[in-house]
Order: structure tokens, then sequence, then C-alpha cells
């Protein structure tokens, strides 16, 4: 196919995949701004004021960018990995594979899609968050980098875990028993600056402490890790899923036998 | 003519160690309508799976329209159409937006995807329904939805595995008329059955594939010519009973009034009326016992396992 039918045809796959989460909106983006929303009243409104500041910023204002963070990663992973294995469970994938379309295609169209609920997620979530405190940015280019990035590297995730995965629950393993103790153990809520020595070396293992303190950093300008490091990180967690996810797909894992 | 498919050498052993298919040659030319039969378990499936991208063969080479197809899988692909044996809609979209999403994956914008898949829904009897839900569709719309959606990129090669298989007979006919009409406008096209009166009503060349070998190919004409024996059924003018069957048949009674008769091939039926007609015997009707596809069918897959 020339250019034009390849962009015609990722088009036509982003298309659809936006349809679908908008279309079903009641699943896909208003449980995660209802959630968020009653984290930012229980930690932000009732139980914030009696905590210390951290860094010099009230907790509500610390905790903010880690949310939305945590909404981004949980949405962008889990739009593509329910989505994809869906399409492979009904079949529908086929329509895909028997069309002329690259595999670099089926990967860009499906992860363009969870990285768009995963940003549109996170803004909603921070509009929502401005009826607690306003809100502030340090770098807005760092936001976006960490933002785009972010969503990516989760993207590309959920797509490696929607080939692999067997049955249903192998496409919840990852969000239950790796994705949330990672988020709430990579510092959406607290400084690892607060942690014993030990701990706090054991968090520099976690990636998503990286991906929420860059994030953080460029609303507050404050961060427990240099942010280059947090950018080189998920540029290379995003090389290696591309280069991954494209590796199974010309082995044929999950479509092809 | 140009060659449509032409497939050399095709093998396929699944990681447990079945070999589906055992090196296989066909060609397919362009304009043709053809027909590949075998029983359950053939490789017909692992066949037409290779040619549509759902299964990686272990050896072999494939040319579509002179298109290597294992060297430039997309190319290839743009030229075929695939009507698979099982639903793979996506049944929660609706059914125009189905046939519009399968152009685009073409690249065919949407401006012009649309009206023709609107031309598509309509001309399978699907006009009512483009708004609707595919998932409440019945059998048979669902049936034609896939016809549709293949093509809707204007393929030069239609696959379709199986496509009438648990339809009723209006629609299995409806369809029958649209495929012919598609070969007639120039559209080569594959179909796997298990009707063998479908491949031979439809089809010009067959091939017939049994533990992943094609055991026969070529013209139906001049395959079922070469049955050995035909059986036919006889209805009598009146009853009769004959006491000396005419020599050189074997004769069955069914019921006074009709008879069974095996004709060696290589005989004509007016040797048979002549013959019977010494014995006194009058025939208004005849047909054949069997199909005499499904008598060839037998023969060769019975053969190839012995």
């Amino acid at each position: 196919m020339n250019t034009r039918r390849l962009w015609i045809a990722l088009a036509t796959l982003l298309h659809r995949e936006v349809g679908r989460f908008l279309r079903i909106w009641m699943q896909t983006l208003l449980p995660p701004v209802i959630t968020m929303g009653i984290y930012f009243v229980v930690f932000g409104s009732l139980l914030g004021p009696r905590i210390q500041r951290i860094d010099g910023f009230s907790y509500i204002e610390f905790i903010v960018p880690g949310l939305v963070m945590m909404s981004v990663i949980t949405n962008s992973f889990s739009n593509v990995a329910s989505s994809f294995f869906n399409a492979r469970f009904q079949r529908s994938v086929e329509e895909l594979q028997v069309a002329p379309v690259p595999d670099w295609i089926m990967v860009a169209g499906y992860v363009g899609g969870g990285m768009l609920r995963g940003i549109l997620v996170g803004f909603l979530v921070l509009l929502v968050s401005l009826a607690f405190h306003p809100v502030r940015f340090h770098s807005l280019a760092i936001v976006v980098a960490f933002l785009v990035l972010t969503s990516l590297v989760f993207a590309l995730a959920g797509f490696s875990n929607a080939l692999i995965a067997r049955r249903f629950d192998d496409i919840s393993i990852v969000p239950t028993f790796i994705l949330t103790p990672l988020t709430y153990f990579g510092g959406v809520f607290y400084s690892i600056s607060l942690l014993p020595p030990i701990w706090r070396g054991l968090s520099r293992l976690n990636p998503i402490l990286y991906m929420v303190n860059g994030f953080r950093f460029g609303f507050l300008g404050a961060s427990d890790i240099p942010t280059w490091i947090g950018l080189v990180t998920l540029m290379g967690l995003a090389g290696a899923l591309v280069t991954l996810n494209l590796v199974l797909l010309a082995r044929g894992v999950g479509l092809r036998t | 003519m140009n060659t449509a498919l032409s497939i050399r050498n095709l093998c396929k052993t699944y990681s447990g160690g079945l070999e589906a298919l055992r090196g296989v040659d066909l060609d397919v030319q362009e304009g043709d309508f053809y027909a590949l039969l075998g029983p359950n378990g053939a490789g017909k499936s692992t066949l037409i799976g290779i040619l549509t991208n759902l299964v990686r063969p272990t050896a072999g080479e494939i040319h579509v329209f002179g298109v290597d197809a294992r060297a430039h899988p997309e190319r290839a692909r743009t030229l075929m159409g695939v009507v698979p044996q099982e639903f793979n809609f996506n049944v929660f979209e609706k059914t125009l937006e189905i046939l519009v999403f399968q152009a685009g994956l073409y690249g065919i914008p949407r401006n012009v995807a649309l009206p023709r898949a609107q031309e598509l829904l309509e001309r399978l009897g699907l006009g009512d329904q483009m708004n609707q839900i595919a998932r409440h569709l019945s059998g048979g719309m669902k049936r034609r939805l896939m016809v549709a959606r293949a093509l809707v990129n204007a393929p030069r090669l239609l696959i379709l595995d199986e496509p009438t298989a648990g339809v009723d007979i209006e629609l299995r006919r409806g369809l029958w008329e649209i495929l012919t009409d598609l070969n007639q406008k120039g559209t080569t096209i594959i179909l796997t059955t298990h009707y063998l009166e479908e491949a031979e009503h439809l089809c010009r060349n067959l091939a017939i594939i049994d533990h992943g070998r094609i055991l026969e190919q070529g013209p139906i004409q001049d395959l079922v010519r070469r049955l050995e024996m035909q059986t036919f059924i006889l209805d009598l003018a009146a009853p009769a009973t004959l006491e000396e069957p005419p020599a050189g048949f074997q004769v069955r009674p069914i019921d006074p009034s009709r008879l069974e008769i095996d004709v060696p091939g290589g005989l004509t039926l007016n040797q048979v009326f002549a013959a019977l007609e010494a014995c006194g015997v009058q025939v208004v009707s005849l047909r054949n016992k069997s199909n005499r596809l499904e008598e060839l069918f037998v023969h060769l897959v019975g053969r190839g396992r012995q």
C-alpha cells in the first residue's frame, strides 16, 4: 500500500478505537473520574489538612499529579488490553489480518486509541481536581512529555498483554497484581524521602516512581528523582515494548497458528 | 489468460506434529470458479488460512496474480477478499460501519467507502439493516454481511470458505446468483463446500484434497466423465417384472414401478433404453441415484485412503 493508503488504514483503526471508548463512556471515562474525585475528597479535603506539607506543598497539591498519572497508566493499559483481546476473542481481529495492514499499523492503531483514552481521562481528572485546588504548571513541556510517554508505554504494555493472554483472566492479572501495587508504591501518595533508606532504595527499582515524579516536577518543580532519568526510562521502555510487540506479531504469537 | 493463484509445494506442519498440508500444488486461472473439496480434516481450512494470513506455512510458494504472497504479503492481500467459515466481525458494530471499517483497512477513504458499502448491502438484501447492530442480524443476514464485507475492496480473487454452510435453500440460491454474477463480471472465485451439488452447479474446475494432498484437479466435467459406473433410478411407464436383466447391466427393482440400474462407464443412455425396451420395459423418467460429483468424491477419497 502507498503512504496515503497506510494513513487511511491507521486513521480507520484509530477512528474505531476512539469511537469505541467514547460510545461506552459510562464504562471507560466516568468510573476513573468518579474514583479519583473520591480520592480528592478523602485524601485532599478530609485527611489532607491534617497531613503536614510535603516538599513545601499542601497534600492535595502533592497528590494531584500522581493521581492523574495513575489514571493515565490504568486507562491506557486497560483500553488496549481489553479492546485487542476482545477482538482476538471475537475473531474480529481477522479483519485486520486479511487486509493489507502492516503489523506496525495494527500496533499504532490500538496503542494510539489507548493513549488517547489515557490522556483524555487524565485531563478529566485534572479538571475535577480544580474543584479542590488550583493547578499550576512549572513546565508544561515536561507535563506533556511525561503524559504522552507514559500513556505510550502502558498502551504498548496493554497490547503485549492482549497478544500473550489466553483467557480474559490473563488481562486482569497485570493491572491487579502488578500495576496497582507498583502505582501505589510509586510515590503517588508520599515522597520517598519519607521512607527508610532500604525502602527508598527498593522504590528506585519501580519504573512508575520515575513517571509520577517526573510528571509532578512538571506541575510543582519538585521531584525525588532527576527528571531526565524519568524521560530516558520511559523512552527506553517504549522502544523495548515497540520491539517486543513487533517481534510477537512477526512470529504470529496469539494471532497465527 | 493469467494465473490468479499459483501454489507450489505448500506444506504445513503444526507445532504438535500434525502434517496438515504435504506439498500442495494448485493453479487457478483468472476468471475461474474453482471448487476445493475434501472431507473434514483434509487440509482445506489450513490452505485457506495460509492464503488469508491466518496460518503460517512451513514451506512452499504462493503467487496471487503473479505477486509473491510470501515476499509481499500486503500486496497480495490487496487483490483478495475472504468470506470465512465462521462469523468474525465485531458484533457490537453497525452493519454499515463494519463494511466502511474494512474498506478503510484497504486504504479506501470514507467518502468512497460509504456509497460502495451502501450499494453492496442493498445488493445483498441488507439495505434495511444498514444501521442495525450486527449481533441482532439473523444467521443468513450475517452470512450475507460477510460476503458484502469481502467485496468492499473489489477483490480480483474472492475466497469463500463454506459460505452456505447451515443456511436455508432460499438463501443458498440467492448467494449462488450473486456469486455467479460476480464471476461473470470477472472475479475469480475459489469456493470450499461440503455441498457437492453446489460445486457442480457453480464451478468449472475443482481440486479434491485429502490428508493434505491434492488427489485430483481439473475441469469438473472431465473428472465426472471418468467415473467407472453411474447408478440411475428409472420410473417405469407401467409396473414390470424383469425375468432376465438386460445383458451388461446390474438391475435391482425398488418397487413394481421403479428400477435401480448400474450403467458402466462408456455406455450411452440410448443403449440402456434399447436394452430395457427389448425386455418390454418402458421408461418415463430417470435421475442419478447420487450426485455425480459425490460419486467421484467418494471414489477418489476412498481410493486415496486405501
